[in-house]
Order: C-alpha cells, then structure tokens, then sequence
C-alpha cells in the first residue's frame, strides 16, 4: 500500500514538472493559432520557424553569448581557483565569500549593479554589455566546480612534475589541468547552462536591439505568443534530451 | 603551488570590478539623489509609500512558495532517494531534464495550460462544468514559483539523505527504532542541512522575481522584483530601484543568517547541485 | 669522496614553529645518509629544502660548490620519492616513468628503451600499459622510483618512502633500495622515523630532534655509542638511568657504584646512565651488583624480553634463557657496556 502510495506521489508530482512540457510539445503541432483548442495536426509552425529572422537571430545571439561565456569564464575562474587554492586559509576564505556574492544575491540585484556600473563606466547597451555580464555571473560558479578537485589532489602531485624537470607552467598543462578536468568540465558546462537560461541579467544588460530567446520570449508574452515559440520550445527539448541521453551513455561506458 | 598565485590576476580584477565596485555602486545609488547629494530620501519614501505593501506581499508569496516547496519536495527527495539504484539515477536526472529548457517557456506554458481558453478550460467545457478563471492571480504566481523553484529544493536535500552512511540508519535500527523513529531521530536530524540550503536556494529568487509575476500574474499582481524593473525600464528612477535593491539585499542576508549555522555560506547548495550534475 | 651538498646555517619556521635551528651537515657523493627522527622533527623540511619546495628563512644550501638555495625545484639536479608516491593518475606506468624525459624534450626514441631499462630495475616489466591506481601500493612506490631515477639524478631524495607499506614488503622493498643505491652508484638521502630501517640500509644516519641535529655517525657509532639519552632511547630500546659520575672510571645509580671506562667528567657530575637491554647480564643472586624480582617474560623469536624490578629501577633485559616469573636474580653489567652521557649534550658541542 505505502509503495502504491509512493508511486502515485511520485507520479503526480513528475506529471506537475512535465505537463507543461508535454503541452507545449503537442501544441507546436497545433495547426490553428489559438491556445487551448486543436485544430488539427500540421507542421506550419515549424516551418514559419525557419524563415522567422526575429527567432533565428535571438536564437543566434543566444548560443553566440553563451559559448563566449563558457569559454572566457571558464578560462578566468579555472586560473583563479588554481590561483586561489595556495592562500592561507582565512585569506582564501575572505575571496570565497566575495566569490559566493553573487551566487546568493538575487539575479535582479546583480543585474542592477551590472547596469549601474555600466553607465558608470560610459558603455553602450548591447552585446558586448550582454556577453561582459554572463561571464560577470557565471564565473563564481566555475569557481566553486574547481575547487573542490584541486582540494583534493596532493600538494605532492604538481611538487613530483616540478622535481621531474616542469617548469610551473608545464606543471600546470601537464598535471594540474588534467587532474582537475572532470571539475573543469562541470564548471564549463554550468556556465553554459547558466547562460543559455538566464533572463534576468539578458534582461537589464542587453540593448541596441539584441534579443536573446528568453528576452524575446518575455517581450513577446506582453504582445500574444507566437506559436512558433512553441516548436522552438520542443526542438531545444528534444536536443537536451539527446545529449543527455549521449552524456549519460558516455559516461556509463567510461566507468 | 605558490608559483600559481599569479594565475588569479584576472579572476581578481573580474571580482573587484563586477562584485564589489558594481555593489558599492548600487549603495552609492541608493543613499543619492538625483542632484548626487547623499540623502537617505529614497529608503524614506519606500518605507512611506505603497511600496512597502508591495514588499509585504512579496515576503508573503515567496515565503508560501518556500513552505510549499518544502512539503512537496521534501517527501520526493526522501522518496526519490528510497528508490533502488538505477531508477534513482534516473529520477533525479527527470528532475533536472526541465531546468535545461528555457524557464520562460516552460512558465509560458502554464499560460496555455491555465488560460481562459486553455487546456483545463477546454476540458471543463467540454464534459459541461463550469469554467473556472485561473490565470493572473496570485495563485497563478505561487504555482508558477513553486514549478520553477522545486527542484532548487530536492536536489539539496536528496543529495544530503543520498550521501547519508547507510550504517547510521542500521544502527539506529539496531538499536530498535522502527522505520518511522529512525526517520524522526536519525535521517530527519541529519537531512537539516540539506533542507536549510533548500530554503534559501528557494527564498532568495521567490522573493526576488518579476518574471514570472509579468508571465502569470498579469498586471495585477506585483511583486517588489516588478517594482525595481519598472524603476530602471520605465520610470528611470535609478536611485529609487537601487535603494529598493538594497533593500532586498538585507532580506537577503536575514535569509542567510537563519540558514547558515545548517549550511557554511550556501556554498552546500552549488556544490550539491554541481555534484549531481555529474552523475 | 667529495662532499656534495652541503647545508650551512640553516634556519626555517613555519609561522612561530621553529622547525630548524642551526642546521649544518654535509653529504658526502654515492652515500646512503638517512635522516632519522620522530614526527615532527624536522626532518621531512631538510629534504624539502634540498629538493626546492622550501627555502630557508637563513643559511645556504650547496650543491657541487655552487649556493642552490633559491634555485627552483625543476632546475635542481636531484629527484623525489615521495611519501605518498604521488604517481600521475591521468597518465599510464610508460607515461608516468617517461614524464621527466619528456619534458626535457628526449627524443621518444630514446624515451622507449629508458623507460624499459627502468622498469626492468624495478623488477615491473610488462606494465607500461596499466593504469596507477591499479596497482598495489609496492608496484606504486617501485614505478615512482622508475619515474625519479629515469632522469638520472645525482642524488634521489627519498621521503619515507617506505612507511605506507605493510612489514613484509617494507622489508623487501629496503633490500631493493640498497640494490638499486648500489646498482646506479647514487647519492641517497632518506628520511625515515624508523630506527632499524635506518640501521639497516644506511652508510651515514643523522638524528634530528625538535629541528636540532643531535648526532652523526654510521650505524655502528650511534647504536653503540649513542651522545645523549635521547639518541640511545630513540636507537633501540635502553635502560636510561639517573646517575652520579664520582671519579674518573666511577659512577654509581641504582644506589650501587660500578666500574666504567668513561672520564673527563666534573666530580659529582648528574649524568644519563644508558645499558642496552642486552648488556644486562642475569647471575645468581649472590653474584649480582643489583638484586632484582623478574616481573615478567615474554618470548620474542630470537630471546626473551624480561622486566626485572630492583628496589630502584625496572630494568629491560634481553636474554636467550627464560625465567619465571616471581623469581629472585641478580644482575650485573660490564664495564665497557655502561655508557655514561652528559646530560643534553647534542652533535658538536665537544668541539666547543
């Protein structure tokens, strides 16, 4: 009975996480234009997809700013959790708390620094404001994916490269970024999920008419949704689903 | 390692410019007017005008998003964890699967779902029941949050119970209590840290969003996040939306002095998802 | 032989932990010197200076005549072993033996029969391929061994290499580091808490305590002539004993007066008595300086190990024939098996 019990719970609330994907995915399908009522099967809205400038560019910038974003943020917060780990302990532990600033504070208040700091500074609204505020943001998180694998590998480990003949920046081509990949690869992978997803900051940072597909779809559930949106919706489903399907085959044939 | 220190010049220069310049920057805004003067007067007209409404109803809704949260997701992260091995794995990966697809549609289609030609409406007409009217109201807003929000709160806490030393639940077996006073006296107890990071992983956006009000609540229900969105979009009164953010951010830190004896500085909750990332 | 490296002066502190104080010490080409001392003593940082992951607060280290100190690890001409082995985990046992070489650009042509001819050394032919973490903790200590020596170092540093290792292996693994030292015709410096493996396996030992250099001298010097009492109780187990140097050739403890071979004390010096447990002979108990009950006897393999009390003292005795216990004994030492110590006196200080 308690596992019949545990099975519809667990039912119920999968159903709640997932019913409005599935409604989106069925209603990308949908031939007329209306929410809520079918009129027939067709594909018309995957079709105007493709030909939409408006989307395909969001969805451009979209990707654009978050490859940007993986590879900068990566690159600085991998270097600066190796550049960190050394610190004596209180030091490193006054950096962390700068670093989890971001990571507790609420999106909107980041954002509002970010804007205020940009008209401080005297900068334009748009896509470089845009990119310069997702790796603003994403950085802390690569942070905190490294350090726990440079925690964990010996202080011996890159003293033995150095004893071999290394020179620091051998040792850390050679050994440390190896060891830490696995840490390296969650932390790229946030930042780009972080990216992909964000709104808000896109929201206040962005201008000069660069959308990204979560600034456009706010902007266009003011004015009526386009059920275009919807087969965008579901494309972007089925390749995340695909490469998580891909991820965890990889991974299940590495271990 | 020493050698490395210098690898964190950029990382240095991204903090101080991004974190603290651009924070110190918003306090400046806050206590100045537009003659730049200092001046205290944009905390004084919140706290006067009908803003501070706005920030009751804020805490209100975001604390019953948090409440209901953590009834809902408590019992799935505890389930979830019970599962056997290879359903487990999976489960939480159906946990995670959502998250990777723009949150904004995802809450779109509750529009679709809710709205009065919608999904439930449609079926209401069509077995003959009265229709109901769900969309842009206050419940419409929480549902969203607390879909949005959900996984924020079992992931944490299934990570704590998951990693939990099955021998702690043997021995309290052992030592005869029954499956209901080990959960009361032993997974509970110990799962508080996960519920703590839980809390404020949930809090902290719910008290703060404006999106999902715009989406689901219409016009009629705004939130402070809608506030300082109008201020620096539309009024372009900075000073005003910056104090006002200072403002949040004191809720902030109240939120994190109540979880953080549970959870050091939060920093359990991004590792916790970061490590389930990777399984 | 030449000397080699040589440390002058040498002061270090971690915060407000002094760990070395006035260190100086000479390492002579091709010796097997080990570095012996409990936890803590300061002998793990002297290694470290040598290697180059520490330098020292003052004082110089010479390597071939030439000052060294603050020359970084990747350029000094000496290899590590390292307590934890700290074998690569990314890379293979080829790749990890090879990683020196490469670095130094060696043609892989060249790489291919070093790499064999090392892990023909080490006895771990036929394991290129495997990954590190596959292999036992003595087959890990034998690759790292590979992936120091394969640089041809002039000296291997060695950090209690051994110390992770169960008995058995240890000690087979203390044969082979002397066939190898040999073998190649190297510089060992070893460091180890240890006291047999450093009887065992060196030419020199250095006794290092709370960062002081308190002895030096071959294996042979300082079991048997150990310069203060804590070198005899660190050396072996030792009766140490409160004593009165009277005269020359007099001293009395245990409330008895012996004959000794020791002079050039102050009269009525307070001096360390120290006998080795085997130097304490059982008689009958009319012919014992000291009369005694045996407390009790354990057998140990080679002899029995007894504690004997006298109304003074419990003595250690080592002997090959048992007695019961309750028994009454005698004992006596002689002469030249009593050793009297100054108290606190350290290496160095009889040239003052």
């Amino acid at each position: 009975m308690s596992k019949f019990i545990k099975r519809f719970y667990l039912f119920l609330v999968y159903g709640f996480l997932y019913a409005p994907i599935i409604v989106l995915i069925i209603f990308s399908f949908n031939e007329g234009r209306t929410r809520g009522s079918w009129d027939g099967f067709s594909l018309i809205w995957y079709k105007k997809l493709f030909s939409d400038k408006e989307i395909l560019s969001a969805v451009y910038h979209t990707f654009l700013v978050a490859s940007i974003t993986t590879v900068v943020s990566t690159i600085i917060g991998v270097l600066g959790a190796i550049g960190i780990s050394p610190y004596r302990k209180k030091l490193r532990a006054a950096i962390l708390g700068i670093n989890q600033i971001p990571v507790l504070n609420p999106d909107i208040v980041m954002a509002v620094g970010l804007m205020v700091l940009y008209r401080i500074l005297g900068l334009d609204f748009g896509l470089v404001t845009l990119i310069l505020a997702h790796i603003a943001f994403t950085v802390p998180y690569v942070v905190l994916s490294v350090l726990p694998k440079l925690k964990q590998m010996p202080s011996s480990l890159p003293e033995a490269a150095m004893d071999l003949g290394a020179t620091p920046s051998q040792t850390l081509t050679k050994v440390i970024i190896p060891y830490i990949k696995p840490g390296i690869f969650s932390g790229a992978l946030m930042a780009f999920t972080l990216s992909i997803d964000d709104f808000v900051i896109s929201f206040f940072t962005t201008g000069n008419g660069i959308e990204t597909v979560s600034t456009l779809v706010f902007s266009m559930a003011r004015r009526g949704i386009n059920p275009e949106i919807n087969a965008l919706s579901a494309i972007m489903f089925i390749i995340v689903l695909f490469l998580l399907v891909l991820m965890n085959l990889r991974t299940e044939k590495v271990t | 390692m020493r050698s490395f220190k210098k690898a964190a010049t950029p990382y240095f220069i991204w903090a101080l410019l991004f974190i603290v310049i651009s924070l110190l920057m918003v306090l400046y805004y806050a206590f100045t007017g537009e003659s730049g003067n200092f001046s205290t007067e944009n905390f004084v007209r919140f706290f006067a005008g009908s803003s501070l409404g706005t920030l009751w109803r804020s805490l209100k809704i975001a604390f019953f998003t948090t409440l209901i949260c953590l009834v809902v997701g408590y019992p799935l992260a505890y389930a979830i964890s019970r599962l056997e091995a290879r359903y487990r794995t999976l489960a939480i990966m159906l946990i995670m699967v959502p998250m990777w697809m723009n949150f904004l549609l995802r809450t779109y289609a509750w529009v679709t779902i809710l709205s009065k030609n919608g999904v439930i409406n449609s079926f209401l007409r069509y077995i003959g029941a009265a229709e109901l009217d769900l969309l842009y109201r206050e419940g419409a807003v929480i549902l969203g949050m607390v879909y949005n929000f959900l996984p924020f709160m079992v992931l944490p806490i299934f990570t704590v119970i998951d990693k939990m030393d099955e021998g702690l639940i043997e021995a309290a077996a052992d030592l005869g209590c029954n499956k209901l006073m080990t959960f009361i006296k032993v997974i509970f107890p110990l799962s508080l840290p996960g519920v703590a990071s839980g809390i404020s992983m949930v809090f902290i956006p719910a008290i703060s969003t404006f999106e999902i009000t715009t989406l689901l609540g219409g016009n009629k229900t705004n939130l402070i996040g809608n506030v300082i969105e109008q201020q620096f979009t539309v009024t372009g009164d900075w000073h005003y939306g910056s104090a006002m953010s200072v403002v949040l951010m004191v809720f902030l830190l109240f939120s994190l002095i109540f979880t953080r004896g549970e959870d050091e500085m939060g920093t359990g909750s991004v590792t916790s998802t970061a490590e389930v990332d990777r399984e | 032989m030449a000397t080699q490296i040589e440390l002058r002066n040498i002061e270090k502190s971690f915060g407000d932990h002094q760990v070395l104080n006035q260190i100086n010490l000479e390492i002579e080409e091709d010796e097997f010197l080990t570095i012996l001392g409990p936890s803590g003593c300061g002998k793990t940082t002297i290694l470290r200076l040598i290697g180059g992951f520490e330098t020292p607060d003052s004082g110089e280290v010479i390597f071939d005549d030439k000052d060294i100190t603050q020359v970084p690890a990747y350029l000094r001409p000496v290899n590590t072993l390292f307590q934890k082995y700290s074998l690569f985990p990314h890379l293979n046992v080829y790749d990890n033996v090879a990683f020196g070489l490469r670095i130094k650009k060696v043609p892989e042509a060249e790489i291919k029969p070093r790499v064999d001819e090392m892990l023909g050394l080490v006895n771990l032919k036929g394991f290129e391929k495997r990954w590190v973490d596959s292999l036992s903790g003595g087959q890990q200590q034998r690759i790292a061994m590979a992936r120091a020596l394969i640089n041809r170092p002039e000296v291997l540093l060695l950090d209690e290499p051994l110390g992770a290792l169960d008995l058995k292996l240890r000690k087979d693994m203390q044969v082979e580091l002397k066939r190898i030292q040999r073998e190649l015709g190297i510089t060992f410096v070893f460091v180890t808490h240890d006291q047999e493996e450093a009887l065992t396996l060196s030419d020199r030992i250095i006794v290092l305590n709370e960062g002081i250099i308190q002895q030096i001298g071959s294996p042979l010097d300082i079991y048997n002539e150990p310069i203060n009492a804590f070198v005899a109780d660190f050396i072996g187990e030792s009766n140490i004993l409160e004593g009165i140097m009277h005269k020359n050739y007099d001293v009395s403890f245990s409330g008895k007066h012996f004959v000794c071979v020791d002079e050039d004390f102050y009269p009525n010096e307070a001096v360390d008595v120290v006998i080795r447990p085997e130097d304490v002979e059982i008689v009958s108990v009319e012919k014992g300086t000291l009369q005694g009950e045996v407390l009790s006897c354990l057998f140990m393999g080679v002899h029995y190990e007894m504690r004997i009390a006298t109304s003074a003292e419990i003595y250690l005795v080592h002997s090959t024939i048992p007695r019961s216990i309750g028994e009454p004994v005698g004992l006596c030492v002689e002469p030249d098996n009593i050793h009297i110590m100054r108290k606190g006196e350290v290496e160095g200080d009889e040239e003052l």
